[in-house]
């Protein structure tokens, strides 16, 4: 497919769009430098050294901003209009990528992509979600919210790659399934809660990252696998922040917080074991280096494919039912002697984590350390 | 996530009106109805305890993991902390949690029941409602039982956060070893069954049944309508319109529910 309009390179044309809000103070230094640069083309005066000084700052409050970036801030970045989609990491990731279309039943639904690609040593199928780069395109993928014959044209996809040995890639990234009328008409939740199902059986290996915005069921239903992963800027939520902030505190003022409470962050969901690595991303973003961006993410995949492809089917299946079986396991025994089954007093952090859960021996934070360092 | 929970108390008094057409009805009429109304058949929501009742075999239901009490993963931030909200469930509905699972006999065949309570927080689906309902199905597939799941959610507990999304993965993958054992799994939607509980368990049953004019959807009517800027069609959403669309198998009045239970299992439990 063709992919060259989804791959520019955001940093050599930062404009004021470019920014997000919480970056004005990198902005600013941005329309100094240029205007030196402009100030040293007509006057003809060396501002080289002034130059090197701003760019370096401009360096150290990228890095600083970045470093400790607040959960509301996650969202801006993973929504960033100029952050890689999957079209990038398909024309740039993988090599000789063909894509296959339609469901068989219905239509095609172009807010999934699936496809046959390699990643390195391994030919894969790949799926992903299209946000969709331009206005056509966008509309065109609905945002990159699909209908049930996305999620039905990915389980195709993978039923094929099961069929003939292949392993399965998946790209997260989407607001949420489609809510709309054809879609219930056509089954959303029956389409997706299949996916659920099969994806937890299916005989090969499956590898997910959620490389923007995870939305919800929308992006589960080609997210379980057998490692999933989330960039280091990425979200992953049950609800939007402003559809949570709507519900509870009843107006959309409240995202922010409603962000930091939903603990949607690729930290976040690491320390809930819920994610098994995180990749990290260029400084300032993935949308300032996608070239680099995508070579962390081929690191990943090959990774991660070349250690899952050692294991014999059972393994693998049995594996990753328990990996599954432990996904989001808090519960308390409720002491047998107590009259009241839960204490309304805020417990201490260690009494609440008394957690019971099965876990896979290979979840660690060892992705962190594996992912490549992206040239910044 | 709805919470019209208040709707499905069942007043004290000896009258009562129906919440479909306002007909008035004695209590003791309604309840020997099983909560459904004798001239418009409008099915009223109830509680966890009262559905066991009307379906299983008198004095057949053994509860298990009842002791399973939720945590608070997130530490939610929210307006009420979400532990608070937790205890005035549990005081209000004598209940640990929004389902009871256990075994039971139905018509005289022994089945693994899960039955949600929309009395609690509608039902949201959080770490314990996964768990439990994971559980039942590794127990049925363990004692080779058919699993029976009355379902009913406004969704997933938002103030578990990703705890909860997950719940849809690990009870949809406990069911696909329920199939690949063969076992029986008839799912009963009833009012509301909605978002991650229809988009995971609820539409994986070998068999569907659905009550009457139950809600049975996946996105929030009011998103839709929001999304697709148009009035939306007359009974979208319902049983009914599952049912026109291949989605319901069949649509059961709560009367019929242990005949056809039971008569499911004879054609197809082992």
């Amino acid at each position: 497919m063709n992919n060259s309009t989804s791959t520019g390179t955001a940093m050599a044309s930062a404009s004021a769009a470019s920014y997000l809000e919480f970056e004005k103070p990198l902005y600013r230094i941005h329309l100094e430098i240029e205007q030196l640069e402009r100030d040293q083309l007509d006057g003809g005066r060396d501002f080289s050294k002034d130059l090197k000084d701003l760019r370096q700052r401009l360096k150290q409050m990228t890095k600083r901003l970045y470093s400790h970036l607040t959960a509301w801030e996650t969202v801006l970045v993973a929504r960033h209009p100029q952050r890689p989609l999957s079209p990038h990491y398909l024309g740039t990731m993988v090599r000789d990528f063909c894509e296959i279309h339609g469901d068989r039943l219905y239509g095609d639904d172009k807010a999934i992509i699936t496809g046959f690609g390699r990643i390195g040593p391994h030919k894969v199928i790949v799926i992903g979600h299209n946000k969709g780069r331009d206005t056509s395109e966008r509309i065109a993928c609905n945002f990159g919210c699909a209908h049930p014959e996305g999620y039905r044209k990915a389980l195709r996809a993978m039923k094929m790659a099961e069929k003939f040995g292949l392993p399965v890639v998946c790209l997260i990234d989407t607001q949420g399934a489609y809510p709309g009328i054809g879609a219930e008409e056509r089954g959303i939740s029956s389409a997706i809660a299949v996916n659920l199902r099969e994806m937890s059986r299916l005989k090969t290996p499956i590898v997910c990252c959620v490389i923007g915005e995870g939305g919800s069921g929308g992006a589960l239903g080609i997210g379980v696998g057998d490692r999933v992963a989330m960039f280091e800027h990425s979200f992953y939520s049950v609800i939007s922040p402003e559809g949570c902030a709507a519900i509870l505190w009843r107006t959309g003022e409240q995202r922010k917080l409603a962000a930091e409470s939903l603990k949607l962050t690729a930290k976040d969901l690491m320390r809930l074991n819920i994610i098994d690595s995180v990749i990290k991303e260029p400084m300032g973003g993935a949308h300032r280096d996608p070239m680099a961006t995508a070579a962390s993410l081929e690191k990943y995949f090959t990774d991660s494919l070349r250690d899952l492809k050692r294991y014999k089917v059972d393994t693998l299946l049995r594996k990753r039912y328990e990996r599954i079986r432990g996904l989001g396991s808090f519960f308390e025994k409720a002491s047998e002697n107590a009259k009241e089954p839960v204490e309304s007093k805020p417990r201490s952090p260690s009494a609440s984590d008394s957690k019971i859960s099965v876990k896979s021996g290979s979840r660690s934070m060892t992705g962190m350390k594996r992912s490549s360092q992206p040239a910044s | 996530m709805i919470d019209r929970s208040e709707r499905i108390d069942v007043p004290k008094g000896k009258w009562d009106r129906c919440e479909g057409c306002g007909h008035m009805l004695f209590h003791r009429e309604l309840q020997e109805n099983l909560f459904t109304c004798p001239k418009c058949d409008h099915h009223r929501r109830i509680n966890a305890r009262t559905r066991i009742e009307q379906l299983c075999d008198p004095e057949s239901f053994e509860e298990f993991l009842k002791d399973l009490v939720p945590t608070d993963p997130l530490k939610f931030k929210d307006r009420v902390p979400y532990s608070e909200r937790i205890k005035a469930q549990q005081d209000k509905t004598g209940e640990t949690e929004a389902v009871v699972v256990g075994k039971a006999y139905i018509r005289g065949r022994p089945v693994i029941l899960a039955v949600m309570n929309p009395a609690f927080i509608m039902a949201s689906m959080g770490s314990v409602v996964g768990e439990k309902i994971t559980s039942a199905i590794e127990r049925a597939t363990d004692e080779a039982l058919p699993f029976v799941m009355v379902a009913a959610s406004g969704g997933a507990r938002m103030q578990e956060g990703m705890v909860s999304l997950m719940q849809m993965a690990r009870t949809s993958a406990a069911l696909a070893r329920f199939d690949d054992a063969g076992g029986l799994y008839i799912v009963v939607c009833t009012d509301p069954t909605t978002a991650g509980v229809a988009a995971s368990f609820a539409s994986l049953g070998d068999l569907i049944l659905a009550e009457p004019k139950a809600m049975v959807g996946f996105a929030g009517p009011r998103v839709i309508a929001n999304t697709v800027k148009q009035e939306l069609p007359e009974g979208f959403q319902s049983s009914e319109f599952m049912l026109e669309h291949g989605f319901v198998d069949r649509i059961v009045s709560r009367t019929d529910l242990r005949k056809e239970i039971g008569r499911i299992i004879d054609y197809c439990g082992k």
